[in-house]
């Protein structure tokens, strides 16, 4: 990704909020689905065991465990078909792609959670504060 | 008017579309270009806009392409092709001089690209035409990447003419047809046609409204 011009096409695709989550979280990932002309969304609940390729064409991998079997899905970062993500869960992990995983079953596939620190926990605090008072300021720059 | 526009490939990406759809598209930088010359039945037997992509310094440019670029008060330029049109009326409008850019586009669903393909140099059959080779095993000897038989033996003792040998591969004009006109950004003369592109990032190309629609 050198060229300045290539760059700037890819910008635009890219989504402006980032989602917001680690390799190791268990999260919801919210999938708008079509059905007709009807919108539905789609839930798709697991781990995220590793993110890949960068531009419009980073994905991240959500890995769970359906009826005994492994199932995992690869989402692309940037498509507009994904609403949201939420987190669940942090899992303490030590590397950026956790394809052990896969050899694992039953209680070993557990990760260890992962609590936000004193300083962290300051700053998601302070970030919803934040959040807050802009959400306010702009409800009164409305009503008026 | 037929349009057409000179520019140069910049590479490709991927974009979404509204419904989450992925496309596969080649960014194209196109114009502006400047009309070096309006070919008209009277004078040349056909009318045709010469276009001109890109600046060249003077100093390199030869003194025939320094007047010819003088007489449509423009530089020199690096890339110049025509753009045929089918009859004098299309050229109407269109004087030496005038700059063209990508809005020529706006209209357009899709076009055709012609660039020059990347040179693969003396390559073989497998390579150059999509043969299969031989097996890799089953006593196959050192011929996994041959073309195999050339044809009949005693009669007619001779290979036919045509048939596909190894040889040089690329450097050649490839059309592409019909590329959807995925978006167009004017602001920095940007194109993006769906699809894959002949030759290097940076090679010049000839984007023309597509002939078979």
């Amino acid at each position: 990704m050198k060229n300045a011009l290539l760059e700037k096409v890819e910008q635009e695709n890219l989504r402006t909020a980032e989602l917001q989550f680690e390799i190791g979280d268990t999260v919801d990932v919210h999938v708008r689905i079509l059905e007709g002309d009807k919108e539905r969304v789609q839930i798709f609940n697991g781990v995220v065991i590793g993110r890949s390729g960068s531009g419009t064409r980073e994905m991240f991998v959500v890995r769970r465990i359906v009826q005994g079997e492994g199932v995992e899905r690869k989402f692309p970062i940037h498509s507009p078909r994904i609403a949201k993500v939420v987190v669940k869960r942090s899992g303490q992990v030590r590397r950026a792609k956790l394809n052990y995983l896969r050899d694992r079953t039953g209680k070993a596939v557990r990760l260890r959670e992962r609590f936000p620190s004193g300083k962290q926990k300051a700053e998601l605090a302070a970030a919803k504060v934040e959040r807050k008072a802009a959400k306010r300021a702009k409800k009164a720059s409305e009503a008026e | 008017m037929k349009a057409g526009l000179l520019g140069r490939k910049i590479g490709m990406t991927q974009i979404f579309q509204e419904d989450g759809t992925i496309v596969p598209v080649t960014v194209l930088e196109c114009g502006p270009c400047t009309v070096l010359q309006v070919k008209t039945p009277e004078k040349d037997g056909y009318s045709a806009l010469q276009l001109g992509f890109l600046d060249k310094r003077r100093k390199s440019a030869s003194a025939a392409e320094r007047g010819h670029a003088k007489a449509a008060e423009a530089e020199p330029k690096r890339f110049v092709r025509e753009i045929r049109q089918e009859s004098p009326a299309a050229i109407e409008g269109f004087e030496t001089g005038k700059v063209l850019t990508v809005d020529l586009f706006a209209d357009i669903k899709s076009v055709d690209v012609i660039g020059i393909s990347k040179g693969r140099g003396f390559a073989g059959v497998i390579k150059r035409h999509g043969f299969k080779g031989l097996r890799a095993s089953h006593g196959v000897k050192r011929m996994h990447r041959h073309p195999g038989s050339s044809g009949p033996s005693a009669d007619p003792s001779r290979t036919f003419p045509g048939v596909r040998k190894p040889g040089h591969y690329g450097v050649a004009r490839v059309t592409s047809k019909n590329l959807k006109v995925v978006k167009i950004d004017a602001e920095s003369n940007l194109l993006l046609v769906r699809g894959a592109v002949a030759g290097p990032n940076g090679g010049f190309v000839t984007v023309r409204q597509s002939v078979k629609a």
